[in-house]
């Protein structure tokens, strides 16, 4: 555990400040776990364009 | 189950006190703010977060910044300074405190400041509460 893969620790992270930012961003409950999904699938998605992005550069 | 009286007076009994002390609370122990507002789900989910995040940083040999000259540690200590009492308890039990060349352990050092930056977002959310300027 104290060496994850690059993907799981951007999932982790991801997934800790999801659910900070839906609780303190939002006031419902169901617009806190919206929110929270959405900045979730923005972290990880644009952590995997953004390696395809360089994987592309670097070839 | 709770009727709209006692609601009301359990609002009522938070809103009494020191106005600071959900934003203290909540920044020397992560999710503390929450639970003397009495919402214990959203302070367990908070303090899980940023207590998970700051102990995830850690194993993966992440370093605690100490502050020094250069203006990148000093704001990295800034960051670091946000996780309250876990701060405090990590640098008086060296926590932290071996530098590991290794690609986790630049992402631990991250993991511990973002927790911090988190645990200040959620310690102005508490205050936020407090005040009424967040509905509670």
């Amino acid at each position: 555990m104290s060496h994850p893969s690059h993907f799981a620790a951007v999932v982790l992270f991801a997934l800790f400040a999801s659910t900070v930012f839906g609780i303190t961003q939002r006031e419902t409950s169901q617009r806190m776990f919206r929110f929270g999904a959405y900045c979730f699938a923005l972290f990880v998605g644009s952590a995997v364009v953004l390696s395809w992005v360089m994987y592309l550069i670097a070839r | 189950m709770a009727t709209a009286s006692t609601r009301n007076s359990a609002g009522q009994n938070s809103q009494r006190g020191f106005v600071y002390l959900p934003l203290i609370a909540g920044w020397l122990v992560p999710g503390l703010g929450h639970f003397l507002l009495r919402k214990w789900i959203r302070g367990a989910l908070l303090a899980a977060s940023v207590i998970g995040m700051f102990a995830l940083g850690l194993l993966m040999k992440g370093k605690i910044y100490t502050g020094g000259q250069e203006i990148l540690d000093l704001l990295g200590m800034a960051g670091d300074l946000g996780n309250g009492l876990l701060f405090l308890a990590a640098r008086t039990f060296g926590w932290g405190a071996e530098h590991v060349q290794v690609t986790t352990a630049d992402y631990g050092t991250k993991f511990i400041v973002v927790a911090g930056l988190l645990n200040v977002i959620a310690a102005v959310d508490a205050h936020n509460l407090r005040t009424g300027r967040k509905p509670l």
